[in-house]
């Protein structure tokens, strides 16, 4: 019972990403297969950014006072311990920003795949009439 | 067939399941992931590099290698598409008169002057959210996203030849490579200054800043400018080549 | 983080991508990917990741469904599955 209450969000993505992959390998139609792909895309990058988030955290933008606060810390040499400990950033405040990087690679790396892949298809419906894959590969034999 | 795929992809998402068992729970902040490098980042960054937006700050000064590549593949896939699709063969069939990009004109007037009255301002925030990245959220690939957009918007409210006089075919690949160029130069500027390969802090020696994390500051600001270079470039550049099948005669 | 917006998003977000891989007509399928992508990037913003979100309206809800409009636009509208 704990597996399911505990971690339902994790049941969710792995049904996004294989309504993705069913749509890539067993629709017909070409821009079908893109659009599967694309499902399955926003679903990783879903299940990346999930792993980051943190309760009661907010986004990974450092606020003004604890900018200033950190910027006077790293200057001056002596400082007693307890003013450094209340204005020091504390990580459990700000989510994760690292899997936030990756995930800003991984938009733009599928938007450029996905045109490469419409420019394909394309060129495949200019050529044989038709986007259905059964119908190409009879053209082809 | 389908039902073959379909169970197939219920045993692939069985198989996950039972792998999920093992992951963190949601919102845990001591999870595997936030605890060994990700709180040096967020209690470095501003120290190191001047710039609250955490991931601004990681995406182009400590994983500034990724981005450079990321733009690489940008402009390597409309290299890519201009080369599958673009075809200046031309057909005369006899008799029809040969359509050119700027004679197709439809006549929805709220459409385009709607269109035409709002395209400074876009171009206008797209400039703020690249500039002010480094204190919101935003960045390079943003607003050079949206730069492409308002010229999409251009294209498709009018036709395809009204932008061909701002962003011609040559135009934009000339863009999109000086994107790049402009990222790889910083890091062989650093070189030649002296430090390793796109570390900021061989511009201080060079920049009017006064310490060594203000010249990661200016840095970032300098590979963001090249990112979204790049980025609005090869919209258009996509978005001509599959609107009129690489003949650049009609669009959408 | 709040757990009943998420949840009500992913429901959204799961009838979205199936009514996406469902519909016959490929112009439909186009738009209800771009309003795939607009839930997901609501999703993002509610888990705090605000850049994530950003990339995610301007590319996926923006461009990408203009890139698959085009593309539907200059091939056929039907399909037989």
């Amino acid at each position: 019972m704990d597996l399911i209450v505990a971690k339902y969000n994790y049941w969710i993505y792995i049904l996004l990403m294989m309504i993705g992959l069913y749509a890539m390998i067993s629709k017909r139609n070409l821009v079908k297969k893109i659009i599967g792909m694309n499902i399955f895309q926003t679903a990783i990058i879903l299940f990346y950014v999930s792993t980051a988030a943190k309760r009661d955290a907010t986004i990974p933008i450092i606020e003004h006072g604890h900018e200033h606060e950190a910027a006077g810390h790293a200057a001056q040499a002596t400082e007693n311990a307890a003013h450094a400990a209340m204005s020091a950033i504390n990580p459990a405040d700000y989510v994760n920003p690292l899997p936030h990087v990756l995930m800003l690679t991984a938009i733009v790396v599928s938007v450029a795949t996905l045109g490469v892949a419409l420019a394909l298809a394309l060129r495949l419906h200019g050529r044989y009439g038709t986007l259905e894959e059964d119908e190409i590969l009879e053209q082809i034999r | 067939m389908k039902i073959l795929c379909f169970i197939a992809v219920v045993i692939t998402g069985i198989l996950l399941v039972i792998a999920a068992d093992d992951f963190p729970d949601w919102g845990d902040p001591q999870s595997p992931a936030s605890t060994h490098l990700s709180p040096h980042y967020i209690t470095e960054a501003v120290n190191e590099t001047k710039v609250p937006n955490i991931v601004t700050a990681v995406l182009a000064d400590y994983r500034g290698f990724d981005t450079m590549f990321e733009t690489a593949v940008i402009f390597t896939a409309g290299i890519a598409v201009i080369f599958v699709l673009r075809s200046t063969a031309r057909k005369r069939k006899a008799g029809a008169p040969e359509e050119r990009a700027s004679e197709v004109v439809r006549q929805d007037i709220i459409v385009q002057n709607v269109a035409r009255i709002v395209f400074p301002f876009i171009q206008l925030f797209a400039l703020y959210v690249v500039m002010h990245g480094h204190h919101s959220p935003g960045g390079g690939f943003q607003g050079g996203v949206m730069l492409g957009a308002s010229f999409i918007l251009l294209a498709i409210s009018y036709n395809l030849g009204k932008i061909f006089s701002r962003m011609s075919e040559r135009t934009s690949i000339l863009q999109g490579n000086i994107g790049v160029l402009v990222y790889a130069g910083i890091g062989v500027f650093s070189l030649l200054v002296g430090a390793n390969f796109l570390d900021y802090g061989g511009l201080a020696a060079i920049l009017p800043a006064s310490e060594d994390a203000m010249a990661h500051s200016h840095g970032m600001l300098g590979i963001e400018i090249g990112v979204a270079l790049a980025v609005m470039a090869i919209m258009v550049a996509i978005y001509a080549n599959l609107s009129s099948r690489g003949k650049y005669d009609k669009g959408l | 983080m709040i757990w009943q917006f998420d949840l009500v998003i992913l429901v959204l977000v799961v009838i979205c991508a199936i009514a996406a891989i469902h519909v016959r007509d490929l112009l439909s399928a186009a738009i209800i990917l771009g309003a795939y992508s607009f839930l997901m990037c609501l999703l993002w913003t509610e888990m705090a990741a605000v850049d994530v979100a950003f990339t995610e309206a301007a590319v996926g809800a923006g461009v990408s469904t203009v890139f698959f409009v085009a593309a539907v636009f200059r091939t056929t509208r039907r399909t037989k599955d």
